[in-house]
């Protein structure tokens, strides 16, 4: 029997394998699911530019820490910021990358997109339960040209770890005292009422299928699902719509030059044009990697996506770093980030 | 020269025996030796699976003590942590699944041995052991998606008016609608497990010897004494054990209950209140678990759905080997 065919594609494809890794020097990275979908846009655009591939695996910002801390991926990438003193312990730098929205999406009849408004404070006690109907006289003087339903609230939350709970947690503990001693923030917490779902889908999801309801996404999810969001009241006093500016005020009013460790969450920050709830995602790398190329390779390839990436970014309703911040981050990495010999991996 | 010759050509046959006899008793303690180690593995991989749960848990375990099975507190941001309420909810959804499957699933047999035209056996024996290979995901996405809709619109309403008077159902089904919960998961694990009740409960059926029924039916059964009176008590323990099996696989289902049941750590009275299992609180937070505490809380809950499946495997194992010493009796 012969199959020349057969065997010259056989051929081919152990020679394509063994080609394959020597043509592109892969980066690997673990961590946040948030970013995910951005993270890989940007490494297909890479790929198809310069030949190098990266490897992101979305494994949640926990594993993110562990694998960076154990060193066997080039970089971790996290939505909770690491705290200047474990950053020190562990010998890591940290960076934010690329900036989201947290949004609240409700489901009521009558009640279209934008149209209800809310504030921190009655957010808090809606997800505590102790604002149980969405006629209560807290909602109804927030809106007082809105006819609000008698139904009841039927809260949802997120029933993984993340960094959405994270950072929702966050802002409702600085916002509300009653919260932070109740609950408080972290990527999981004891919630007091409601469903958990999972990933924001699922979250976005069981909103869409309850009436009544409400819940926090991923600003992307409510955008492509044509979710109804609300404005929130921020730290100004005004209400905003949540939308790529208001999210962008708010990064661009943080204080990042004097926040060690980029350590800024940027909820309730201040600005007129400000939303409260608004999201960095953070990158983790070795400020002594073992493996200096690869490392190289990883800021080489986070340098392009500041260069290049802010369309594609805007495209998946990511919002990019500002300008004034992208050249902080340049700074730390020529600074912080160095090979055996003592010299910056990138300039 | 010759007598040495006829002397030696005996021996040199006799040694020549005996190393084939050698070899053979040589490659018959190798084949026992690799078939050992190949039994061997598996005992090793479930002694480290035990102790690695055993010592993944020792920080939660001592730090909570036996408080850690009996309170309900659940709060990461705290450290505080208690397995009562995913303990509670494993077991109520497995019950509710085995309450809904084990009558279907038993009478599925019961139609199939004994009353199915005989062209329609295989097609619906077929049918079954698909239903069987549906990877649990795909339950998880159809339960989301079309069952809990259907439940929230039609089932749950239906379920809160009817027994809206009646003391004890009125806190069974009370509460809004909200479509997924424990209810919601005892469904969908009902489904899951159907089929496995179903074939076990069609084998054993199938090692009723013929001669029993046939001499009922000659006395005169009907089709429903002969199966109430002569199949059922001859195959009790066996399809006690198929049970069994399908509860073992009831308890430790992950990713369709994870989608369905509503993810609270909560003990709610009501059945329609979202709760958690076990394995649904892990495959939910282990990924984001920060702090050694967290994680080993999480591998301790692991260790208790261990030791709650191994105990009802082997409780199904034991009757099911009773059976077989009763048929070969």
């Amino acid at each position: 029997m012969n199959f020349p065919f057969l065997r010259s594609a056989i051929v081919a494809a152990v020679v394509g394998l063994a080609a394959a890794p020597v043509a592109a020097a892969d980066i690997t990275g673990a961590g946040a699911t948030f970013p995910y979908p951005i993270y890989a846009k940007w490494a297909a655009a890479y790929k198809t530019e310069t030949g190098n591939g990266l490897n992101y695996q979305s494994i949640g910002s926990g594993g993110g820490v562990k694998q960076i801390k154990a060193n066997t991926v080039t970089f971790g990438a996290t939505d909770a910021p690491l705290k200047a003193d474990e950053l020190a312990t562990a010998g890591l730098a940290q960076w934010p990358m690329v900036i989201g929205g947290i949004v609240p999406v409700v489901n009521l009849e009558g009640i279209s997109d934008g149209q209800l408004t809310l504030d921190g404070p009655t957010l808090a006690n809606i997800f505590l339960g102790s604002v149980k109907t969405w006629d209560d006289p807290a909602i109804q003087k927030l809106n007082p040209g809105l006819k609000l339903p008698a139904t009841a609230i039927a809260i949802v939350h997120r029933s993984d770890g993340s960094g959405t709970t994270f950072n929702f947690t966050n802002y409702l503990s600085k916002i509300s005292p009653d919260w932070k001693a109740k609950v408080g923030e972290a990527t999981a917490v004891e919630w007091p009422a409601g469903i958990g779902a999972k990933g924001n889908e699922g979250v976005a999801n069981n909103v869409i299928q309850t009436k009544g309801a409400i819940g926090y996404v991923e600003y992307a999810y409510a955008k492509q699902n044509k979710m109804t969001t609300t404005k929130l009241v921020n730290h100004a006093g005004t209400a905003v719509t949540p939308t790529v500016p208001s999210f962008q005020a708010a990064a661009a009013n943080a204080d990042w030059a004097h926040a060690p460790g980029y350590y800024q969450i940027l909820t309730d920050q201040p600005g007129a044009q400000s939303w409260p709830i608004t999201a960095a995602t953070f990158i983790l790398m070795q400020k002594q990697p073992t493996d200096a190329a690869a490392a190289g390779e990883a800021l080489k390839f986070f340098s392009w996506a500041f260069n290049k990436g802010a369309k594609a970014a805007e495209d998946l309703d990511y919002i990019p770093l500002p300008e004034p911040l992208i050249k902080l981050v340049r700074a730390t990495w020529a600074a912080d980030i160095k090979g055996p010999d003592g010299k910056a991996l990138i300039n | 020269m010759v007598d040495v010759a006829l002397e030696d050509v005996p021996s040199a046959k006799a040694q020549d025996k005996l190393r084939v006899l050698n070899w053979l008793r040589l490659q018959d303690k190798s084949f026992h030796f690799i078939t050992m180690g190949a039994a061997l593995t598996v005992l090793l991989i479930l002694g480290g699976v035990i102790a690695s749960l055993v010592i993944g848990s020792i920080p939660a375990l001592s730090t909570f003590g036996f408080a850690f099975f009996t309170t309900e507190k659940w709060n990461p941001v705290t450290e505080q942590f208690g397995a009562l309420a995913p303990i509670y909810g494993t077991l109520v959804t497995a019950a509710i699944a085995m309450l809904i499957a084990a009558p279907i699933g038993i009478g599925v047999a019961i139609f199939l041995t004994e009353l199915c035209p005989v062209p329609l056996r295989r097609p619906v024996g077929i049918a079954i052991e698909l239903l069987a290979g549906i990877p649990s995901i795909i339950y998880g996405i159809w339960g989301l998606f079309v069952l809990a809709p259907f439940l929230q619109k039609y089932v749950q309403p239906a379920l809160i008016d009817a027994s809206a008077n009646i003391p004890v159902l009125s806190s069974l089904f009370a509460g809004p609608p909200y479509g997924i919960g424990i209810l919601t998961a005892g469904f969908i694990l009902a489904i899951m497990v159907l089929p496995f009740v179903a074939s076990i409960s069609r084998d054993v059926f199938e090692t009723v010897p013929a001669v029993l029924k046939e001499a009922a039916y000659g006395c005169g059964c009907t089709t429903w004494e002969v199966i109430h009176a002569i199949v059922i008590p001859y195959t009790r323990v066996g399809v006690i054990g198929g049970v069994m099996l399908g509860l073992g696989r009831a308890l430790g289902e992950t990713m369709a209950v994870t989608f369905v049941i509503g993810n609270a750590h909560r003990i709610s009275e009501s059945l329609l209140a979202p709760g958690t299992t076990i394995s649904a609180s892990i495959a939910n937070e282990f990924t984001e678990a920060v702090g050694d505490l967290y994680t080993s809380s999480l591998i301790a809950l692991g260790l208790i759905l261990f030791l709650i499946t191994f105990i009802i495997l082997a409780i199904a194992r034991y009757l099911l080997m009773r059976l077989e010493r009763q048929a070969g009796s």
